[in-house]
């Protein structure tokens, strides 16, 4: 800022050569040309939907949307309303999405894991599905994963047996479930109770450790205690080990839980497609910890199990939260791929009612609202998280 | 000195048999540990249980010619299917007298995409040779010139329209992301406002609401009377999404400028525009490449999301294909076969975006 003090007298700055004035004007022209062309598109809009007939406004979400949905996780009638459906679509879509991003996780740590073995065979084995199912997209996997549930599986009477009660059909895949006992809400209470003392032992177990340098047992005790309490009231209520068997009756099994081929070919193909990414997360996560944290890890006598848990994962989780978060998201996102294998999502019966209504204006800006609202609270949940493992600095 | 001349090193001892060696290998890497063996033991089970069964039904049991569907059930594969069907997969409905063209078409993008790996050509001229390209494939896919019939662009099918989507795509939202990035990081709050929620809104939501908007309600946007091409709709949502994934990658570059670019920049006394063209663009698009081509993969792989708006892509001509009466149910084998074309671009895409990673990275490791 010393450069100023020049000798000669600055001459008067013209108007259109003030940097601040400038930037208002700029600001203001293209402001004002992004305005006119939202109007310019919304006239028009509104000229054509005039021109077709074709209501505006969400008033449509009141009337009866007339048309059945294959799966539904609340009850539902096709003399229902199109919000009730857009309520279906929406369960389903968060359903799959959960049910995706746990399963996803798992299978993607294990195989990220496994990419960094010592053993060269399962080395290997991770690394070929890992490329194979990251290098082709998800719509023609999903296609695949389809038409083996759908036309490559026998008809109920011959359904592939791959478990005991496990059955395969072209009309889905049925499998046992416990059937109700009054043991189980006990036993729920006692799980709940387990992690509620685990937490506790732990605690007093880090702040005794702190006080005296005495460690305690407190993650297995833990386990003992989580598992343990449910194990008995399920002892104390006589084992009540009944199961609700799928059974073949006519065409089709009854009994059990059934899962459409839709949904299977769909989680199937997001748990696969999104599991090889977070693979490759995990395995650059672990990779960027240095070395020599693990060799100083070693020289302090840490166990094998203590430096990955107390040194080498802390610090790979920060760099594997971020793209973490973008997986998941995209895994949700992907999600709305049901629509090509007829999955009742939400993008899948905003289709219908669009199809319907003519109403596509409303029908997408409401699919629109709905994924940014799912995108915004996921990743502020995984920004939370991210911030509890982040590097706490001065 | 004149002892150590007298020094002559001992004749090396062999290495233990039990570490060199096939067997050597074989410890080191499989059977290092209880665990490892155990997995070791395991993975060749499960291999030894998989992979014969496959082989049978892939190459011993399958059958490679049959006059038609019926002929070709059997205990293995059906690659007469992809026979009868190959050229309806690859080239669609484009006239089937005319299918040289789209041929083609394909192997000028194969060349193109060849030729932009070679860092040499980086600049001015693959721009160029990129813009030719372009050029010579609308020519040869829409005719009417040069004694070649006109073809209509619903008949656009299979891998050219594949390839068409992905490029363009790529080729016109690259400067539009290079407006959003700039506009991102911009010091105008107004201008960095309107960037951002179009970045965030367009990130936020999958794909196919974007190909359902261009499809159903770009007509809605345009005066009363004007018509616009499904292709060119679908078009149109590939830039507009593209653009606002690359406008991130873009930014990821511009953030690592250092700052001391910028004030060198304005002591020499340039203004925005040539600081940024001069300057900054170049080093930062250059520290961005591989996170480019790992976009320009997911957007190759987005493109068969077109057939939900009633495109026939490579996967849209695969199901057109499958819905022959005539070769009912041979859909394992012609899934694997455009999962095959698939992969063998962006397997070697993905290959070339990790070796340019490592080749960026050579001077800041140790």
């Amino acid at each position: 800022m010393a450069v100023q003090s020049s000798t000669r007298p600055r001459a008067p700055r013209a108007v259109w050569n003030d940097p601040g004035l400038r930037g208002v004007l700029y600001q203001v022209l293209f402001v004002a040309a992004v305005v006119a062309l939202g109007v310019l598109l919304v006239r028009n809009t509104l000229a054509n939907l005039h021109r077709q007939n074709i209501a505006t406004g969400f008033g449509f979400l009141g009337h009866e949307a007339a048309f059945g949905i294959g799966e539904s996780l609340i009850p539902y009638s096709p003399a229902d309303t199109y919000a009730r459906a857009f309520l279906v679509g929406l369960l389903n879509t968060l359903y799959v999405a959960g049910l995706g991003i746990v399963l996803a996780t798992a299978l993607g740590t294990v195989m990220g894991i496994a990419r960094l073995s010592s053993n060269w065979l399962i080395r290997k084995l991770a690394q070929v599905y890992v490329e194979t199912f990251r290098n082709i997209p998800l719509a023609l996997q999903l296609f695949f994963w389809w038409g083996m549930l759908r036309q490559g599986a026998p008809s109920p009477r011959e359904a592939w047996r791959p478990l005991p009660d496990v059955f395969v059909s072209n009309r889905g895949v049925s499998f046992p479930v416990p059937s109700y006992d009054p043991a189980q809400p006990w036993m729920l209470l006692a799980f709940g109770l387990g992690i509620a003392s685990a937490l506790a032992l732990r605690g007093w177990a880090r702040r005794r450790q702190e006080r005296t340098g005495q460690q305690f047992p407190s993650g297995w005790v833990g386990l003992g205690l989580v598992l343990g309490l449910p194990l008995a009231v399920f002892l104390a209520f006589g084992a009540p080990l009944a199961l609700d068997r799928p059974q073949l009756r006519g065409f089709n099994f009854a009994g059990g839980v059934v899962v459409s081929p839709e949904f299977a070919a769909l989680l199937t193909g997001l748990v696969i497609y999104t599991g090889s990414f977070i693979a490759e997360i995990v395995r650059a996560g672990i990779l960027a910890v240095n070395w020599g944290q693990s060799e100083a890890a070693l020289a302090l006598g840490l166990r094998s199990g203590q430096r990955m848990r107390l040194v080498v994962l802390p610090q790979a989780l920060r760099v594997i939260i971020p793209p973490l978060t973008s997986a998941y998201l995209n895994l949700t996102k992907n999600s709305s791929l049901a629509v090509i294998i007829g999955f009742p999502d939400l993008v899948s019966i905003a289709n219908t009612t669009i199809n319907q209504t003519g109403q596509a204006v409303e029908g997408i800006s409401l699919i629109m609202m709905v994924y940014l609202a799912i995108s915004l609270t996921l990743s502020a949940a995984m920004n939370l998280y991210n911030r509890a493992v982040a590097l706490v600095e001065r | 000195m004149a002892d150590l001349a007298h020094d002559v090193p001992l004749p090396a001892q062999r290495p233990p048999r039990a570490s060199a060696g096939i067997f050597g290998w074989l410890r080191a890497n499989l059977f290092n540990s209880v665990l490892n063996t155990i997995l070791t033991l395991a993975a060749v089970y499960l291999l030894a249980v998989a992979v014969p069964p496959l082989m049978r039904w892939a190459v011993v049991d399958a059958i490679w010619s049959a006059p038609n569907g019926q002929a070709c059930r059997g205990d293995g594969a059906c690659w007469a299917f992809i026979g009868e069907k190959l050229r309806f997969i690859l080239f669609g409905r484009f006239p089937y007298e005319e299918h040289w063209r789209p041929l083609f078409v394909v192997a000028i993008f194969v060349a193109l995409i060849l030729a932009s790996c070679d860092r040499r050509l980086w600049g001015r001229r693959l721009i160029l040779l990129w813009l030719t390209g372009f050029v010579a494939v609308g020519v040869l896919m829409w005719g009417g010139i040069l004694g070649m019939t006109y073809v209509e662009t619903e008949l656009w099918n299979g891998l050219p329209l594949t390839l068409i989507l992905s490029t363009i795509g790529m080729a016109l939202a690259f400067p539009l992301a290079i407006l959003l990035a700039l506009g991102r990081r911009s010091h105008l709050p107004a201008v960095r406002a309107i960037c951002v929620a179009y970045i965030e809104l367009i990130r936020g939501v999958p794909l196919i609401t974007v190909l359902f908007m261009a499809s159903v309600m770009l007509p809605l946007f345009l005066p009363t009377g004007w018509t616009i091409d499904k292709l060119l709709r679908a078009q149109i949502a590939f830039i507009l999404f593209t653009a606002a994934y690359l406008a991130e990658n873009i930014r990821g570059g511009l953030q690592a400028i250092p700052k001391g670019q910028y004030e060198a920049a304005d002591a020499l006394g340039l203004g925005y525009w040539q600081r940024t063209r001069l300057i900054v663009l170049p080093q930062a698009l250059a520290m961005v490449i591989p996170p480019l081509v790992n976009t320009f993969i997911g957007t190759f792989k987005d493109t068969s999301l077109v057939i939900i708006i009633g495109l026939f892509d490579l996967l849209g001509t695969v199901n057109a294909a499958l819905a022959d009466p005539g070769w009912r149910g041979f859909y394992v084998e012609a899934y694997v076969f455009a999962a095959a074309i698939y992969f063998s671009f962006c397997f070697f895409m993905s290959r070339y975006s990790q070796m340019l990673e490592r080749e960026f990275n050579r001077g800041y490791r140790r």
